[in-house]
């Protein structure tokens, strides 16, 4: 059985490969179609890595909400706002150098925290498992200020949304 | 049972985080721009799950979260396309370098 | 006679569970997991194209006899061997591609719509402990798949670089979009009485006193899956939803471009999209694989089946909706519908049964007889022709 495992945490390391493939695409395809697909791709392998850490309604709930929701609302407007036989302009623009090393800089000052720190890893939450029943409990019962306050903003944003991108009816 | 040490999914995340920077401030296209940013808060949404599952108290914690920021990212991201669309109404583009006057 | 009932009920787990034994003779217990897994695939990989083909001739012929002839007749008795034609001639097509056309976008768009369809098979219990993998947010599951196949249909339209395909896929992708979310507000007060996201456990709380406690016989059950069945034909593009693919007026919409196996796959796709979703709508609905002497698969294929051929009954009898009707429908009617539906149900569940129908009846005529005011469309005032006879 120590197959099957060492099978899955192969697996887990692909699709964290896979994603940071995709997401180097997003960033520096020329084709903006292309980026959106590869974002869609990142983020269906992000499901994946929430079913692995055991959150498997965040999992269903990032793939409807994002793929179903966010990529649609992003390729609507780059379907807008594109030319169809679109040619290919330059994407990057000139702070390239500059943004690289800035990157670098990132990773190598907070790679280096993280590997050095030492994580207070809990054995007990690694056996827990929340179910959608404890979810439902706690979204209803300690959280329920944040969750009726965000509905208030969703409202918001959507009144928002529809008045910003109407036509003028002139 | 098969969990992978903490510091290899904080490492994922912090290089998916720094692949979103880099795009944010390179790329010209404002939808281009917004991906970007998608990248970036889906690299923290990694992180809440990776922390509420290794080290939380509650397991639910973090999944509350998440669930919290997926909603107002997906909100977010209306309105700045809204914004992209109005100004692609005005403007008739949506590179960065050509929306560079206040007022013309 | 008891026993040989609940033997050919048992029949397919019986024999799946003897050929995985068979192979644990001589193969380690990892190859045994990972084969079992295998083998459900499998089955559903075989199951779904089957299912396709026999659905194309089924729906064929039941056209024909709406339209007072015969359907296809002459491949085979009763023209069962129709869809293997049907399949070759798919198969040895050649394949064009538009010389302006994204290769790669285009060659991903079929596959991007197959996979999700032939993904929701996992969860469709097809009758006692039959079901693929039983998740426990099987419901959620679905609906999280069912609505990544927006997204091939950009691809679709977007890499065809015509303009007829744009038009017909962002049509399209707005109409699916559009009869999403009554459908998923549909199926929640099924989830309240349930009390779980499990195909599995929704149907087994259906059971009980001959069929009566059937979700269809409740005032809040009636109107879910009536509206459940109305999304789900309009997410499946059937008529009379059918206006991405109308031929008259957009060539064929957002698939315009393709031919050949990828034709092939689009059209998979559509029927495979169309059993599942007829198999839920009878699992949520009408007690999933419950009833009396038959096999429970039986009764499984048997609901599915009515419900597929009233979807073939709509086909042959509705004539097309506007679009703007279409999208008027969705979010001024269903969609208020739907969130009246799930107060009811939380007003039968926490009232007595009498005291809940009654009211519940009440508030539902109520707000039909408001929704549908309000939906009037514009009739403009009768013309006074002056010179006309």
């Amino acid at each position: 059985m120590e197959i099957l495992s060492f099978l899955a945490k192969f697996g887990i390391y692909a699709v964290m490969l896979a994603i940071l493939i995709f997401a180097l695409g997003v960033v520096t395809l020329r084709n903006l179609f292309h980026c959106a697909l590869c974002l869609a791709a990142a983020l269906i392998g992000t499901a994946g890595i929430y079913v692995a850490l055991q959150a498997d309604y965040l999992a269903a709930v990032q793939i409807l909400l994002y793929v179903g929701g966010v990529i649609t609302l992003v390729i609507f407007a780059i379907m807008l706002t594109e030319h169809l036989a679109g040619k290919t302009v330059r994407q990057n623009n000139s702070q390239s150098p500059l943004a690289i090393v800035g990157s670098l800089g990132f990773i190598i000052l907070i790679g280096t925290l993280i590997v050095k720190t030492p994580w207070p890893v809990n054995p007990v939450a690694l056996k827990a498992k929340a179910s959608v029943l404890e979810l439902g409990q706690a979204l209803m019962g300690t959280y329920v200020f944040p969750f009726e306050i965000i509905s208030i903003v969703l409202i918001a944003a959507l009144i928002g949304t529809v008045v910003i991108a109407k036509k003028d009816p002139q | 049972m098969n969990f992978i040490p903490l510091s290899h999914i904080l490492i994922f995340s912090l290089l998916l985080f720094a692949i979103g920077i880099y795009g944010t401030l390179v790329r010209r296209n404002i939808i281009g721009i917004l991906i970007s940013i998608e990248l970036m808060i889906n690299a923290a949404n990694i992180n809440l799950i990776a922390f509420s599952k290794y080290t939380s108290l509650a397991p639910e914690t973090g999944q509350v979260f998440a669930l919290f920021v997926i909603a107002l990212e997906a909100t977010a991201a209306a309105v700045g396309l809204a914004i992209v669309l109005a100004l692609y109404r005005v403007r008739k583009t949506i590179l960065t370098d050509e929306v560079h006057l206040l007022k013309w | 006679m008891q026993d040989l009932g609940a033997s050919i009920n048992m029949i397919f787990v019986t024999a799946k569970a003897w050929f995985l034994s068979l192979l644990g003779l001589f193969l380690p217990d990892w190859v045994i997991v990972l084969a079992s897994i295998v083998v459900s695939g499998v089955v559903i990989l075989c199951l779904g194209p089957v299912i396709m083909m026999y659905l194309t001739l089924l729906e064929r012929k039941l056209i024909g006899r709406i339209q007072n002839r015969y359907g296809p007749n002459r491949v085979g008795i009763w023209g069962l061997l129709q869809p293997i034609a049907d399949g070759i001639k798919m198969f040895t097509k050649e394949d064009i591609i538009p010389a302006n056309a994204d290769k790669i976008v285009h060659l991903l768009a079929p596959i991007v719509t197959v996979v999700p369809a032939l993904m929701i098979f996992v969860v469709v219990p097809f009758g006692t402990q039959m079901t693929a993998v039983n998740l426990n947010i099987g419901l959620l599951y679905f609906i999280a798949v069912s609505s990544i196949t927006i997204l091939p249909i950009f691809m679709g339209s977007w890499a065809s670089r015509n303009k007829y395909s744009l038009l017909g896929g962002m049509r399209t992708a707005a109409q699916m979009i559009s009869y999403e979310i009554p459908m998923t507000l549909a199926v929640v007060p099924a989830i309240m009485m349930s009390q779980s996201l499990s195909t599995n456990t929704i149907v087994l709380s259906q059971a009980g006193s001959h069929g009566l406690n059937w979700f269809i016989f409740t005032p809040w059950g009636i109107v879910g899956f009536i509206v459940f069945f109305l999304c789900a034909t309009a997410e499946c593009n059937r008529p009379p939803f059918d206006l991405p693919e109308a031929e008259s007026e957009l060539v064929a919409g957002f698939h315009t471009e393709y031919s050949g196996m990828k034709f092939a796959l689009f059209y998979m796709a559509e029927y495979m999209n169309a059993f599942t979703l007829c198999a839920l709508a009878a699992t949520l609905f009408l007690g999933g694989w419950q009833g009396p002497f038959l096999p429970s698969w039986v009764w499984f294929f048997g609901k599915t089946f009515i419900l597929i051929c009233v979807m073939i009954w709509f086909r042959g009898t509705f004539p097309r909706f506007r679009v703007d009707h279409l999208m008027a429908f969705a979010w001024k009617f269903l969609l208020p519908l739907t969130l009246i539906n799930i107060l009811i149900t939380a007003l039968c569940y926490f009232a007595s049964p009498l005291v809940g129908w009654l009211l519940s009846l009440g508030i539902l005529a109520v707000s039909f007889s408001i929704l549908v005011k309000l939906n009037r469309t514009f009739v403009p005032e009768k013309r006074d022709y002056l010179f006309a006879d």
